[in-house]
């Protein structure tokens, strides 16, 4: 029994995504293909133990939902007819498909992730729909993930949903003059996925980095299904680099930075894959951000040692980077990977003008990347007053841990 | 699907100048009749300004009449279209095409479903 169970949490965890979405195109309803999908999997539970495991279990869930699905429908016809004279329309395609065996049911995904990350529904709808659906994770995980209250996250899923319904938000794979723009929708919503898991946070970090695991999942699912967007190769490039130092990154609780991380922890099949990744999507060409900011993230995992690195290389990147993201944000990055080899005084110079505007006294990063080239320059009390300002600015524990013992290591 | 467009449109001091009134007027001409010739055009009118505005509650079961329009903002509600869409993405394709500009300053369109009033018990998501 341990083994069926652990049988149809395997095909759960790889094949929900594929039938919750036939499910839908089939009803036309997220909540009934949800509804089928989780009868058509208590029935395997009850049926595998005495028929054994089929041999294709994914296609058996899919012919079982499919025919709960027909059930439903036909006992809703039925009730609405007795209730009164308008009959509900069954489409007819329903029917027609009773015999049709599921063995090599078409792969709907592309039509359901861009549905979940269509532009209507706001950011927070976006994740919980994608995670929920083509993620295969429950609500309570979800809710864990995003350190949310349950019923706060079931109430998102029920709203997105409703939204999707009643607004007719279709269920479709958008044409080609509005594929750019809706596969950036689709992408943001992913590396927004990934970068929850990322940040250091006091959340779970198992649990956490279930997210980045999710989004990595998610990242090879599009580069399956629409194989020729590099930028969708940049994002999974860029997430499996950053997810390589996974272990380096985290020590004990405490931030490592990358300058100081054990390269030996570093991740190498990841490494490679993110690598080979990066090159093949800047053949095909344009880059875009996400292949930048894995060029970026490259540079660095090919360098054995802090001191190896190609700060001028990664400088002119981030060059790049400004000119499809002209944030403060990215200028200071900029300015930071100037001083790694024209000299921190030529940094500090250029992170000083970019907060003369004042538009980055309130972002914690800006002052802890003066602290840190202050810090460099034994520019002692500048750099405890810079110090401060980022602890007090920072809302994370783990990197306020971090600026606490930078700040105590220049005093002593 | 009948979707509403609503027509939200910055009021500045002085209105749009006669030159901008006449780029709104035709930019919405083109677009009436681009969806007239489509046979989606349910209807499309413009309101008269928010100076003309008379907002009514029920306070203790009887009629409270206040001056002006029940949201002091910005932008206000100018006018609106309702188009028979698809879905959605058609129906925010339309809303790309519809002016804004008509008391000055560019503005933004709300776009809203119109299920029409309950005939039969909702169908369940």
């Amino acid at each position: 029994m341990a083994d069926i169970r652990a049988a149809v949490e395997s095909v759960f965890r790889q094949e929900s995504g594929r039938i919750i979405a036939g499910l839908i195109r089939m009803s036309g309803s997220f909540d009934r293909a949800e509804e089928a999908m989780q009868e058509a999997f208590a029935s395997a539970l009850s049926v595998w133990p005495d028929q054994g495991i089929p041999s294709n279990p994914g296609a058996w869930i899919m012919t079982a939902a499919h025919r709960k699905l027909i059930d439903a429908a036909r006992k809703e016809s039925t009730r609405r007819k007795k209730q009164d004279a308008v009959s509900y329309d069954v489409p007819s395609s329903f029917e027609a498909e009773i015999e049709e065996p599921a063995m090599h049911f078409p792969d709907e995904r592309l039509r359901l992730i861009f549905t979940c990350c269509h532009p209507a529904l706001n950011n927070e709808a976006q994740v919980a729909l994608t995670l929920r659906t083509l993620g295969g994770l429950s609500t309570p995980e979800i809710a864990k993930a995003f350190l949310l209250p349950e019923a706060t996250l079931a109430q998102r899923l029920v709203r997105a949903k409703r939204k999707i319904h009643e607004a007719r938000i279709p269920y479709e794979e958008p044409s080609p003059d509005h594929l750019p723009e809706r596969l950036a929708s689709v992408q943001a919503v992913i590396y927004l996925i990934f970068n929850e898991g990322y940040a250091a946070s006091s959340g779970d970090d198992l649990v956490r980095h279930d997210l980045c695991a999710e989004a990595i999942r998610l990242g090879r699912v599009l580069c399956e299904l629409l194989p020729h967007e590099s930028e969708s190769m940049g994002l999974l490039a860029l997430m499996l680099l950053h997810d390589s130092r996974r272990k380096a990154r985290m020590v004990g609780g405490e931030l490592v930075t990358l300058e100081e991380q054990d390269r030996s922890l570093w991740c190498q099949a990841a490494i490679a894959e993110g690598l080979q990744l990066a090159e093949k999507a800047l053949k095909i060409g344009p880059a875009g951000p996400y292949q930048l900011q894995a060029a970026i993230a490259a540079l660095h995992s090919e360098a054995k040692a802090p001191g190896e690195t190609d700060w001028p290389q990664i400088s002119s990147l981030y060059e790049k980077l400004l000119e499809w993201n002209p944030s403060p944000v990215v200028a200071l990055n900029r300015a930071v990977a100037i001083a790694m080899w024209q000299g921190y005084d030529e940094g500090l110079r250029r992170v000083d003008a970019l907060g003369a505007s004042g538009a980055l006294d309130r972002y914690y990063l800006f002052h802890a990347a003066r602290a840190d080239l202050l810090r460099r320059l034994y520019r002692t009390a500048e750099a405890a007053e810079a110090y401060r300002r980022a602890v007090d600015l920072t809302t994370n524990a783990v990197e306020r841990n971090f600026l606490m013992r930078r700040l105590a290591a220049i005093k002593l | 699907m009948r979707y509403m467009m609503l027509i939200y449109s910055k009021e500045i001091e002085g209105g749009p100048s006669p030159q901008q009134a006449l780029e709104q007027m035709a930019a919405h001409g083109a677009a009436i009749e681009e969806a007239s010739a489509k046979g989606i055009l349910v209807s499309a009118e413009p309101l008269a300004p928010t100076i003309t505005a008379t907002t009514v509650r029920l306070l203790n079961g009887k009629p409270l009449i206040t001056d002006g329009p029940f949201a002091e903002t910005k932008e206000q509600l100018a006018g609106y279209y309702i188009l028979e869409c698809q879905n959605l993405d058609e129906a925010i394709d339309w809303a790309a095409k519809i002016p804004t500009g008509c008391k000055g300053g560019e503005g933004c369109i709300e776009i809203r479903p119109l299920p029409g009033l309950p005939t039969r018990p909702p169908m369940n998501g």
